[in-house]
């Protein structure tokens, strides 16, 4: 019987180790046997001390972390994503499973039965050296127990190993290597060298590596005068090139490095410099892999070359926001140095898939970041929200730029959601229609919600109206901010019921000053702090701020303090106000880090005395300015 | 009495396949979710018109307990009497291709042994439910007795209720698979389809479990 999701199974796996060393038919003896297991995020695989399964895995969808009691802690040793193969250790060995393994996403697993793939072991060499080198080195950390437990003794000191046993990683190849032929020019090279943003480039011949030119060379031989940029890049090239096998480690990588002087190290298939490249790895990746530093973050977003790789990179970001709030750091600091690292990604985001498009943009545009991201308040993995304006074009033309947008933003909505920003669940994207619009679109559209404002209105205004420009030409994002300005000022019918909206948000405590918990659902039992907290000090601020008609503000905290510096006589609520939106926003953050969530239900028991009385202030400032904006906009019959 | 006359005119006697399919639902089901058997099918087919148009390949694939066997696939490719030139591009499936086809009988006796009393999942499943019931029809059969369930309304159930979102749209594969980021390399071969509607109704499921509690009985109710 024809099988067509064997064969698709064959196609997946024969792109990943070891199963790329297998012929056709073996892939699909193989594929014929596979289970398809789906798991959901936190699920376990299997656990140390368990039975062993009589299969062993691969990931074909989202990402899978090793763990291991290490000095009585659950540690992480070791995470795999797609395409990687994992559990191993029935192949090997017989006693249980060592290590445990957790889904850290939704994920989807091909179990690969043992008593199928043993054969194939014990026939091919090769298979089976790859996949005892990988189980050596995810099994067992090489400097595990012993080592640890001695440098405990010694110092009295408890290290965290987790972090300090970095170097024992294996290095992550870059794949995307720049390689060129050996009778390009100097020249050439160079200029493809500046275009890929990289320090070195291999020559090739045959996928094997013959040559390596580093900045160095560059600056040694040819700046010098002693060979013309015309010249061949065999002239100048180093050769042999110092190739090493996968799976080095970081300090096996760094010690290489500093012994030949060298600062990028070329990984091939069987580690000499006469087989296929696999990929490059350079003292800036060590960096980058290490990277907790916000402007060596910056430097990989802007260089990174694959959704994959800016993936990485927002995981690493979310360690930088741990560290910053685990020492407390200013929010106001926090804030921007995540929303740059955010809006990078996006920008860079942007750019690869414009790069991919087959023509450039037809008219200027700008991408829009709306709701949190444009309030430049998103410091966890939120939904996106974005919107794309472009130019004003005659009614001929319209569709025809409209679906050029629509096809971009196809491909950034899917990019973005790959790194991690999910989808918006109200499909506010800019892939979706009503949201690609021209200027004179939007601005037509914004005059009708403001004109005849329902609720459904009023809730996109609180969308929309906090629009950030993320890419693009501003003066669209401008005169859009300007049309916004214009079409609400004065218009008291219009901000009334925005500020009747801003207050209906259901109240945080109850009559005996209690929390006010969710009733049912998911969340039942849980404080639910966006919708009870952070959306009424949002929405005051918002409100406000189209009043007094501040513009370019979209930040709630900056917008309070704009208030207080315009009407000094609430200074004092409108600074609390400042300081109520910014600590309910690091609230949280530390407690989405804590769940590993957006943050927006908390569990009461969570909470020290301290917490709830800071967040009880926070609340009695969010009631003072809706007590204001009764008065204001003369909405005293709203409770 | 009338109604009774009506009802039953003489008792066929149906096939021995038949009637073991049939017996199946005999005994009582299954009420959790993570001990009762999904078949996800999907059939192609020569054309949308019910009556004239025939099934070209039915495709379907166990879930149990979150797991699909690769071994237990449902692969079939039927011989075609009747041939609408028009849709063979869509599909693939050129009249006697090279690999082994069955007659639409063996096809359905094959089939019924295969879904026994499972729960069927199909997108749109209306239409490839009243596909297959026709084929049964022609056999002078009853229909399928197996309950359905169709992805196309778990998803939606997935999505929240905004008047923002067009409440009516009716959602495509295509449109489900590429929000959940699923290849569809194989869209348009019955087998393939399957296996995408597989992970679209196991993702949905498991958010509806999380978020909202459902049990099989709430999704009967969808």
């Amino acid at each position: 019987m024809k099988n067509t999701i064997a064969e698709r199974v064959a196609d997946f796996i024969k792109h990943f180790p070891p199963f790329d060393l297998l012929n056709k038919n073996q892939l699909l003896d193989i594929s014929k046997e596979v289970k398809i297991k789906y798991l959901d995020k936190d699920n376990t695989i299997y656990s140390a001390n368990s039975n062993l399964h009589d299969q062993f895995y691969m990931i074909y969808k989202g990402a899978v972390k090793l763990k291991k009691v290490i000095n009585d802690k659950l540690e992480t040793i070791d995470k795999f994503d797609e395409g990687d193969v994992f559990g191993l250790r029935p192949l090997f060995a017989n006693e249980n499973y060592a290590i445990t393994a957790i889904t850290e996403e939704e994920t989807i697993l091909y179990c690969i039965p043992i008593d199928i793939f043993k054969p194939i072991i014990e026939q091919n060499k090769q298979v089976n050296q790859y996949l005892i080198e990988s189980f050596a080195s995810n099994t067992e950390n090489p400097f595990s127990n012993e080592f640890q437990k001695k440098l405990v003794l010694e110092d009295e000191i408890r290290l965290d190993f987790s972090k300090e046993l970095f170097e024992m990683q294996p290095v992550r190849l870059i794949k995307n290597v720049i390689t060129t032929k050996k009778d390009t020019s100097i020249k050439e090279a160079a200029k493809l060298m500046s275009a890929h943003n990289v320090g070195s480039i291999i020559i090739e011949e045959k996928d094997c590596p013959i040559g390596i030119i580093t900045d160095k060379d560059l600056r040694l031989h040819v700046a010098t005068g002693d060979f013309s940029i015309d010249d061949a890049v065999s002239e100048i090239m180093i050769s042999p090139v110092l190739c090493y096998k996968k799976n080095i480690t970081i300090a096996q990588a760094q010690i290489t490095m500093m012994k030949h002087k060298i600062n990028q190290i070329v990984v091939t298939k069987d580690g000499t410099p006469n087989s296929k490249i696999l990929g490059v790895f350079s003292e800036h990746d060590i960096i980058v892999m290490k990277g907790t530093n916000p402007s060596v973050l910056m430097k990989a977003i802007k260089r990174a070359n694959s959704t994959k790789e800016l993936k990485r990179i927002r995981e690493k970001i979310t360690i930088l926001l741990e560290g910053y709030i685990q020492q407390n750091i200013p929010l106001t600091h926090i804030n921007n140095i995540i929303f740059e690292l955010n809006d990078a990604t996006i920008k860079r985001v942007i750019e690869r898939c414009i790069e991919k498009m087959d023509q450039a943009p037809p008219v200027k545009f700008a991408w829009m970041s709306l709701g949190s991201q444009g309030r430049k308040e998103q410091l966890l993995h939120t939904d996106q929200d974005n919107a794309i304006i472009f130019e004003t074009v005659d009614a001929d033309h319209l569709e025809e730029v409209r679906s050029y947008f629509l096809t971009l933003a196809k491909k950034v909505n899917k990019r973005l959601k790959n790194i991690g920003f999910a989808y918006c669940p109200g499909e506010m994207m800019a892939k979706n229609p009503r949201w690609c619009l021209s200027l004179d679109e939007w601005e037509t559209q914004f005059t009708e919600w403001t004109k005849e404002t329902g609720d459904d209105e009023l809730l996109l205004c609180s969308i929309f109206f906090d629009f950030d420009i993320t890419y693009g030409d501003p003066a669209l994002t401008n005169q859009l901010s300007n049309h916004v300005l214009e079409i609400t000022k004065n218009n008291l019918i219009f901000l009334s019921k925005l500020g009747a909206s801003s207050l209906r948000s259901p109240s945080p405590l109850g009559f005996f000053r209690q929390f006010l918990v969710e009733q049912d659902g998911e969340h039942k039992d849980f404080f639910d702090l966006k919708k009870r907290a952070i959306m009424p000090v949002t929405d005051a601020g918002r409100l406000l701020a189209l009043h007094y008609q501040t513009k370019n503000i979209n930040n709630t905290a900056e917008r309070f303090e704009k208030l207080a510096e315009l009407m000094p006589e609430d200074k004092e609520l409108f600074l609390s106000c400042a300081y109520a939106s910014k600590a309910l926003l690091k609230f949280r953050t530390k407690h989405g880090l804590i769940n590993r969530d957006n943050g927006r239900f908390i569990a009461l028991a969570e909470l020290s005395k301290e917490e709830k009385l800071k967040l009880k202030r926070c609340f009695k400032a969010i009631a003072r300015v809706q007590e204001l904006i009764k008065l204001k906009f003369n909405l005293k019959n709203f409770i | 009495m009338i109604k009774w006359l009506f009802k039953n005119p003489e008792k066929k006697s149906y096939p021995d396949y038949w009637i073991r399919y049939e017996a199946l639902f005999n005994d009582p089901k299954n009420t959790e979710i993570h001990n009762t058997t999904f078949v996800v099918l999907d059939t192609e087919t020569t054309g949308f018109n019910y009556a004239s148009d025939r099934m070209l390949c039915i495709g379907a694939l166990k879930i149990n307990d979150n797991n699909i066997d690769i071994k237990d696939v449902f692969e079939i490719y039927i011989k075609q009497e009747y041939f609408n030139a028009e849709t063979v591009p869509i599909h693939g499936i050129i009249k006697n291709e090279k690999f082994k086809t069955y007659t639409e009988e063996e096809a359905l006796i094959l089939f019924l042994d295969y879904i026994k009393d499972a729960v069927l999942v199909a997108h749109h499943a209306f239409f490839d439910i009243t596909m297959i019931n026709e084929g049964l029809k022609r056999l002078d059969l009853p229909p399928l007795k197996n309950k359905v369930l169709d992805t196309m309304h778990v998803y939606k159930e997935t999505r929240i209720k905004s008047n923002l979102i067009d409440q009516k749209k009716r959602y495509t594969l295509d449109e489900i698979a590429e929000n959940y980021d699923i290849d569809v390399s194989d869209r348009h071969t019955a087998a393939g389809d399957a296996l995408i509607t597989a992970i679209i109704f196991l993702r949905s499921v498991q958010h509806l479990i999380k978020t909202k509690h459902y049990t099989l009985k709430k999704l009967f109710k969808l």
